[in-house]
């Protein structure tokens, strides 16, 4: 299939115009659910770790050290991941599972279409593309509601909590991150796409295929962030 | 001329075409007629490569389609034009959109003269000025003309209609038969309609082929299919009691 997938669009511009199109449905649309999961499991990181120090010995801007690695290391480019699974990779191959039943991708097909690098292409590179995006902007506001969900109950002072911010911060944390999630990405359309593709029957072999295709690439998403890390990290 | 050779075709083992072997000719509305599930369909997606064959040749103008490989296979698809049972048209574009579609994909008009083409193609099938709707504001009637403007949108030399009138009250398949006929007839396409539609057959078939359990089992015009003895045929055109007294009264006044 992805042999198929990766040859040269017929037409530039139609490519381009297709982008931008899945850019703005599968990434902009996410980022209403990336802000709000990501504001509060950032206080929830926060205050679990506050409320769990209880040694004197630990320095108070531990809180926001623990906040900034769990954050950049796991939550925003897997936890994310695993929501964008959900939301895009049921989207994807509901919309391509559609195409197929009512016989769209047949017509593709018999006007000359390559189907598979017409539908799968744009939609994979949009969201290599953008998902390091979302996850950028999912690592800020989970410190933001780190530190919202810490001054506001008055567990640490934004002094505090910024100083463990920046405490032993590692940029290749961030590099690994964003390779996890590119990989991520990759895989959550690629996946969708051929539950999508390769569905028989009618509307009802199209949710199952939809289900399907969120349960395999969130299982792809946990292996390969067990491959990813073992080969990065270690 | 599309000339099909020796198609066989099974799935899983079941065996569903075997040795079919017919022409169709240009310029002329070609008929597949059958039962359901006797091969019908199955026959015309091999011939546009929806399905594989197991062997045989299917030739476009002496050209065997079965030998080509995709991208061989795309040059020969954009002179064909496929009307789908269900439409198939792409409900996230309008309509004008649709029929633009295969334009903007090969062919390097500008966009004025794309919708120039798109309004002569729903001017043809008598829809102008509906080019803002999506397919889901359309009838059924309305999205099969749409489906026929987008599959002569390219000016194709083969149309395949797969069952073009199902789900359509009398009225608009008549109106649909009559389309699919002035459009082979004034652009000199071959053309063929797969279809078990009774009205279709009279109405419009130039060249008729019955297939039955997964072989060519007939093939004729649509007088001769009326007044054939074979009994398959017999069981399939006349298997209402109405179509029967019809045979008979004309049997008798033949005496």
């Amino acid at each position: 299939m992805l042999t198929v997938v990766f040859t040269r669009p017929r037409k530039w511009n139609i490519f381009f115009r297709r982008l931008f199109e899945e850019i703005n449905g599968i990434g902009i649309n996410s980022l209403p659910i990336v802000a709000l999961m990501s504001t509060f499991i950032g206080g929830v990181i926060s205050l679990q770790t506050a409320s769990n120090m209880s040694s004197p010995l630990l320095p108070d801007y531990t809180v926001g050290y623990i906040t900034q690695s769990s954050t950049i290391l796991e939550f925003s480019p897997t936890i994310i991941s695993l929501i964008l699974a959900g939301k895009v990779g049921s989207n994807i191959a509901s919309e391509i599972g559609t195409m197929r039943v009512t016989e769209q991708i047949d017509a593709l097909e018999i006007m000359g279409v390559n189907s598979l690098n017409f539908l799968v292409l744009p939609k994979i590179m949009a969201a290599v593309l953008y998902f390091p995006v979302l996850v950028i902007f999912s690592m800020a506001l989970s410190m933001i509601g780190g530190w919202m969900a810490l001054v506001l109950s008055d567990l640490s002072t934004t002094e505090t909590y910024l100083f463990g911010l920046r405490a032993f911060f590692e940029p290749s944390n961030i590099n690994y991150a964003l390779t996890k999630t590119v990989v991520f990405g990759f895989l959550i359309v690629s996946v969708a796409s051929f539950y999508g593709y390769y569905v028989k029957g009618g509307s009802l072999d199209v949710g199952k295929a939809s289900t399907q295709a969120v349960v395999s690439s969130s299982v792809c998403i946990l292996i390969a962030n067990f491959l990813l890390t073992q080969m990065i990290l270690l | 001329m599309i000339e099909v050779k020796n198609i066989n075709k099974s799935f899983a083992g079941n065996q569903v075409l075997t040795d079919i072997n017919t022409s169709f000719e240009k310029g002329k509305v070609n008929l597949i007629i059958g039962q359901s599930g006797h091969g019908k369909s199955v026959l015309a997606k091999c011939m546009v490569g929806l399905h594989e064959v197991d062997t045989g040749e299917v030739l476009y103008d002496g050209r065997d389609f079965t030998k080509m490989d995709r991208v061989q296979r795309s040059e020969i698809r954009q002179e064909i034009g496929m009307l789908f049972q269900g439409s198939a048209l792409f409900d996230s574009m309008t309509v004008e959109e649709n029929i633009m579609f295969p334009l903007s994909m090969f062919t390097k008009m500008t966009k004025g003269e794309m919708l120039n083409r798109a309004n002569f193609c729903l001017e043809r099938v008598n829809l102008s000025g509906k080019n803002k709707l999506f397919p889901d504001e359309c009838s059924g009637g309305m999205q099969k003309r749409i489906g026929i403007a987008r599959a002569i949108a390219m000016n194709p030399k083969y149309l395949f209609c797969d069952e073009p009138n199902s789900g359509l009250d009398p009225k608009t398949s008549i109106l649909i038969d009559g389309l699919i006929k002035d459009i082979t007839k004034e652009y000199q396409m071959t053309t063929i309609v797969i279809t078990h539609d009774m009205n279709s057959v009279i109405e419009i078939g130039d060249n008729i082929i019955f297939v039955y359990q997964g072989k060519k089992w007939w093939q004729g015009d649509r007088k001769s299919i009326i007044t054939t003895d074979n009994p398959e045929i017999m069981g399939f055109v006349f298997a209402s009691e109405f179509m029967k007294e019809i045979r008979s009264s004309m049997r008798e006044k033949r005496g």
